[in-house]
């Protein structure tokens, strides 16, 4: 134990492998980018769903790179190193079977709703399910809010992991930073490197880097893990360093409570809304191809989560015993978004496994962002420009222009926003994740209720959207003096009865769609046919 | 196939067996366990390991025994108007 006291805390030269690494990686993916463009079939629709081309093994390694992102490695062992294990509990194995379950049940019917009725975008299906323009206006800006904060997680990880293994490498240059490369630069050389492939390649080039970046970063994350174990002394010599310092990170009580741990299977619900998803369904060949994605996605959420998890309680116990520094927040207390870099930094004694570590991480992130750059894309080309044109105004050629020119403007607004952070970057995400839960309402009922009306349809938007915005307001605002929830003193999360926030606007959401439905006439039966198998 | 009983009953005690499944992701006996297993494995987090495995099993088995069959021929007929015919897609915008 002492030895990790004595290398936290010595000086070590510093060295640019690292560096040099994430520079290598970022040329690979530019090089991707410029092979899938040598694939692109010059359509807007190979643009937007890849001629839904895409066979089992892309499809699960572009639909779990995009839903695993600076929550799953930075988020998760920032979150163990507060909360103990019960963060697996909470998020991962929630998730692997709620995904898996969405994939089956939410997937595979709306590939092939858009294969039978050529939709392109999440808004395009709800527009003609529920027969109503409206409800595609009020949805699109919906769903475009709650991206945005969830490429600002990714934006934020990315400098945050940056920042931390590129300490005093300047010192003159960014001595703000302590000689690290500062968020702006990190965040600028992403989104260009994120922006050229998507650009060049659409859906497509974000799948072939998805593969590639989902392969780097559970490698790496396992080679960490294996690594950052070897550097504390073996496996056993880690467990008892908790045991000894930490040992309430190896169980739950009194960190996370027991209707927290239960309600948060709503939040999981998200996938079902996310609309980067959507369209990745959409790339499937065929049914058949989501049947590997439905079985290995629990088990890569586990190959991923589980050595993060570790990692973090770890770092909870060299902490606790004066072995690790890490950076400060604001208020005094310790960035816990930094543990995982300052782990790797500490422990991982090879600069050049160093880097490729941070590239791994860099890879879970920009696996997310690629996919959610060209879907707002997609949206705000499909759903707003093409939409309110009339028939033919554009031609494909000009539509996939419209796409990039738009592709080209999240970037670089969601760049700028990523220069004013948040201070917590995994609660961020809970909000993006909550509203996108209780949303499952819409989907579901879309999919599997013929009962379901435009008004109920509409209801449950507007509903979930006010209910949202109080609660959320409640706890960022109000922080301290909280109306309607409280913080719970024990995990620090904000809490309503209880429960997740997601279990509360879920119930709301559900209700609405529910009551108000039934209190309206049913759809036309011939209309509501089309969106039913004829068995169903 | 979808409009036999004994499909219908098959879904519906898949449906039962992820119920159950998922009730025992509540593993209130292990709650305050510090439990290292092997010397370095916290029990609660094994359990929890263990039920990744389990959801992937219980996710094959549901679709050698509920799978749509006739989904992918569905997908492919063509039933009138689509997104690429953009009438179909106005909703109530009259």
């Amino acid at each position: 134990m002492n030895s990790l006291v004595l290398l936290a805390q010595a000086p070590r030269e510093v060295s640019y492998v690292p560096l040099y690494v994430i520079i290598a990686y970022m040329g690979i993916l530019l090089a991707m980018g410029y092979l899938s463009s040598r694939s692109f079939r010059g359509t807007s629709s190979d643009f937007f769903t890849a001629s839904r081309s895409i066979g089992p093994v892309l499809l699960l390694m572009s639909i779990f790179g995009t839903t695993m992102t600076a929550f799953a490695m930075i988020g998760s062992t920032a979150k163990s190193f507060d909360l103990g294990i019960g963060v697996y509990g909470l998020m991962a194995s929630w998730s692997g079977l709620i995904h898996s379950a969405i994939f089956f049940l939410i997937g595979i019917k709306l590939w092939a709703l858009g294969k039978r009725y050529g939709y392109m975008t999440q808004v395009q299906f709800f527009r003609d399910r529920y027969q109503s323009n409206l409800l595609g206006y009020i949805l699109f800006p919906v769903l475009v809010a709650l991206v945005i904060p969830y490429i600002l997680i990714g934006l934020l990880g990315a400098g945050a992991v940056v920042r931390a293994v590129t300490m005093n490498m300047f010192p003159e240059t960014f001595a703000s930073t302590q000689g690290a490369v500062p968020q702006w630069l990190s965040g600028l050389v992403i989104s260009l490197v994120v922006l050229y492939y998507v650009f060049v390649g659409g859906v497509r080039g974000a799948t072939w880097a998805n593969t590639f970046q989902t392969l780097v970063f559970m490698v790496t994350g396992v080679v960490a893990f294996l690594l950052i174990a070897k550097g504390m002394g073996g496996l056993s010599e880690a467990g008892k360093i908790v045991a000894e310092h930490s040992p309430g990170h190896l169980a739950r009580e009194g960190k996370v409570t027991h209707t927290q741990f239960f309600t948060y299977l709503f939040v999981p619900l998200s996938v079902g809304m996310f609309p980067h998803l959507f369209q990745h369904w959409l790339t499937a060949k065929s049914a058949k191809t989501f049947r590997l994605t439905v079985v290995a996605h629990p088990i890569f959420i586990m190959i991923v989560w589980v050595p993060c998890i570790l990692i973090g309680i770890w770092a909870a116990g060299l902490f606790a015993s004066g072995g690790l520094t890490l950076p400060k927040l604001p208020d005094g207390s310790p960035n816990a978004n930094a543990v995982l870099g300052r782990m790797v930094d500490h422990l991982v004694h090879s600069p050049l496994l160093t880097g490729v570590l941070i590239a791994g991480v860099l890879a879970a992130i920009m696996s997310s962002l690629d996919s959610q750059f060209v879907c707002l894309g997609t949206m705000f080309t499909t759903d707003v420009v093409v939409h309110m044109s009339k028939k033919d105004r554009f031609s494909d050629k000009q539509k996939l222009l419209i796409s990039r020119l738009f592709i080209i403007a999240i970037v670089t607004i969601t760049y700028i926003l990523s220069l004013f952070p948040p201070r917590h970057v995994f609660d961020l995400g809970v909000w993006c994740f909550t509203g996108f839960g209780a949303l499952f309402p819409l989907v579901f009922a879309a999919i599997y209720w013929r009962r379901v009306t435009r008004a109920g349809a509409l209801a449950c938007v507007v509903m979930t959207g006010a209910s949202w915005t109080v609660f959320f307001i409640d706890d960022i605002v109000y922080k301290d003096t909280s109306y309607l929830g409280k913080m719970d003193p024990g995990t620090g999360e904000y809490l309503v009865l209880g429960m997740m926030p997601a279990a509360v606007i879920f119930v709301i959401s559900a209700v609405t769609l529910i009551g108000v439905s039934l209190l309206t006439s049913p759809p036309p039966k011939e209309h509501v046919d089309r969106f039913f198998l004829p068995a169903e | 196939m979808l409009t036999t009983s004994s499909y219908k009953k098959k879904v519906r005690v898949m449906a039962v067996i992820t119920i159950i499944v998922a009730l025992l992701h509540h593993d209130f006996w292990f709650w305050n366990d510090q439990t290292l297993v092997m010397g370095f494995m916290p029990i609660g987090l094994l359990y929890h390991m263990l039920f990744s495995i389990a959801s992937a099993v219980l996710w094959a088995t549901t679709m050698k025994i509920a799978w749509p069959t006739h989904i992918e021929e569905w997908a492919d007929e063509f039933d009138g108007p689509s997104a690429s015919n953009p009438a179909a897609l106005q909703g109530d915008k009259k």
